[in-house]
């Protein structure tokens, strides 16, 4: 209420001052008005009110037909009133979901966690950046009893936050997994009856499983319809794609999967990706595999943590840092 | 960008042009006009995908909802006039071994 007295006063003010000298000066003090008022949820329609009664006051002699036309201006501001209302109230819902979205986010990151295992000869390298709030990718890692290390990189068809309400169903779906059971072939075909079982008909989830043997150095692997990764030979200095047939998760629930292996030498790399990386858009059309072979050759002799850094740091670039689709990579490297 | 989806009546089922790009934001589109047909009791799609010039995932979760219906109803699915790229989307994800695409050349469209 304080307000509203102050506020008449000085609308007395400014207007009595405008219409003496109509300096720009009066103008500006209503512009502040009108800011202030909006601040103090004051209605259009209320306005026109206070202006009318200032007016008769400090021009008593103002015609009736002009006063009339006030109350006329009223009548068709109300509905202004009334949408302005409105808006303030979405606009505070908006601002309720937006907080709720954050606290989704939080929960997820926390429920997705993944330690990157600590392994003599095998370095690690991993990123993933949600290109919204909430991410559809999602990457993980196990190290069983035998030390064998279980790496799996998903991504849900479907973004935003239905994606990552099935994404945290999968994580724990593989966390409840008997410990026998890590074979890449047998997780997909476990994973891929969870997933049609209990997920929307029009959701599907392409994953890619692998299992590291750090004693003799197998890399066993089998993949459901995932983007294929590469493999990099350090002997020939070459990169391969590292493809592994296999349907989505989720479309027919007697799908068996094919398990591939690879003996991985010193030197070797076994680089994983989610879509985000190679449907990545520039303005000059999509980015080339060959194109990111260069870039992970331009950074080959790094960690495998900055190569995926600056991977990342390029791509981002190219897309002038507006990120299309969730972004997932992970490099294993075999020391030297 | 904009999709257009177009549906012609054939005797045994239905042909569909599908022109422009599918993304989150077309796709809907895409299923809410061919999802009822879908279910119609041995019902024959065909859908021509020759003027999409992009698709992404979500565009390739709605065909498979899209096959699921269509062979729930004991009906027959095909997808002709796949860019090299989008049938590389489909030969990743394992779909292009279930669902039936073909060529301009083995008929569908014409």
């Amino acid at each position: 209420m304080a307000y509203r007295e102050n506020m008449k006063n000085k609308y007395r003010e400014a207007l009595s001052t405008y219409l003496r000298d109509q300096t720009e000066q009066a103008l500006y003090q209503g512009q502040k008005i009108s800011k202030k008022s909006i601040e103090h949820n004051i209605a259009p329609e209320e306005i026109i009110n206070i202006h009318k009664n200032i007016l008769m006051d400090v021009y008593p002699g103002t015609p009736g037909e002009v006063l009339d036309s006030l109350d006329f201006l009223l009548e068709v501001m109300m509905g202004y009133g009334f949408a302005y209302r409105e808006h303030q109230s979405l606009r505070h819902i908006q601002q309720e979901l937006k907080t709720e979205i954050e606290i989704a986010a939080n929960v997820q990151s926390t429920l997705l966690e993944t330690t990157i295992p600590n392994v003599d000869g095998l370095e690690i390298g991993a990123l993933s950046v949600p290109a919204r709030q909430m991410s559809g990718d999602y990457y993980h890692f196990v190290q069983d009893e035998k030390k064998h290390i279980g790496v799996a990189i998903a991504d849900v068809i479907g973004k935003g936050i239905p994606a990552a309400l099935c994404m945290s169903m999968i994580k724990y779906a593989m966390d409840s997994l008997p410990e026998h059971r890590h074979n890449p072939s047998s997780v997909l075909e476990s994973l891929n009856r969870v997933v049609e079982q209990n997920v929307d008909p029009s959701m599907f989830i392409t994953m890619f499983y692998g299992l590291y043997n750090p004693e003799n150095h197998l890399f066993s692997y089998s993949a459901a319809g995932h983007e294929p990764g590469f493999y990099y030979e350090s002997a020939t200095k070459g990169f391969t794609d590292l493809t592994a047939k296999g349907l989505l998760l989720g479309v027919d629930k007697k799908t068996k999967y094919m398990q591939y292996e690879k003996k991985v030498e010193p030197g070797d790399m076994i680089i994983l990706l989610s879509d985000g990386v190679t449907e990545c858009r520039t303005s000059e059309g999509f980015i080339e595999r060959e194109t990111l072979i260069e870039f992970i050759q331009q950074n080959i002799h790094l960690h495998a943590q900055d190569i995926v850094n600056r991977l990342f740091k390029q791509l981002e670039k190219m897309q002038h840092f507006q990120l299309r689709d969730d972004f997932t990579l992970l490099i294993l490297k075999r020391d030297v | 960008m904009d999709i257009t989806v177009e549906v012609k009546d054939i005797t045994s089922g239905v042909e569909v042009w599908v022109k422009g790009e599918i993304d989150a934001y077309t796709a809907p589109k895409l299923s809410e006009t061919l999802y009822p047909l879908s279910k119609r009791e041995g019902i024959v799609m065909i859908v021509d995908l020759t003027e999409v010039s992009y698709m992404d995932s979500t565009g390739l979760g709605v065909f498979v909802g899209l096959f699921k219906s269509v062979r729930a109803h004991n009906g027959v699915f095909t997808l002709v006039g796949l860019s090299e790229r989008l049938q590389r989307l489909f030969d990743i994800t394992g779909l292009a071994d279930i669902i039936d695409i073909k060529s301009h050349a083995e008929g569908g469209v014409e």
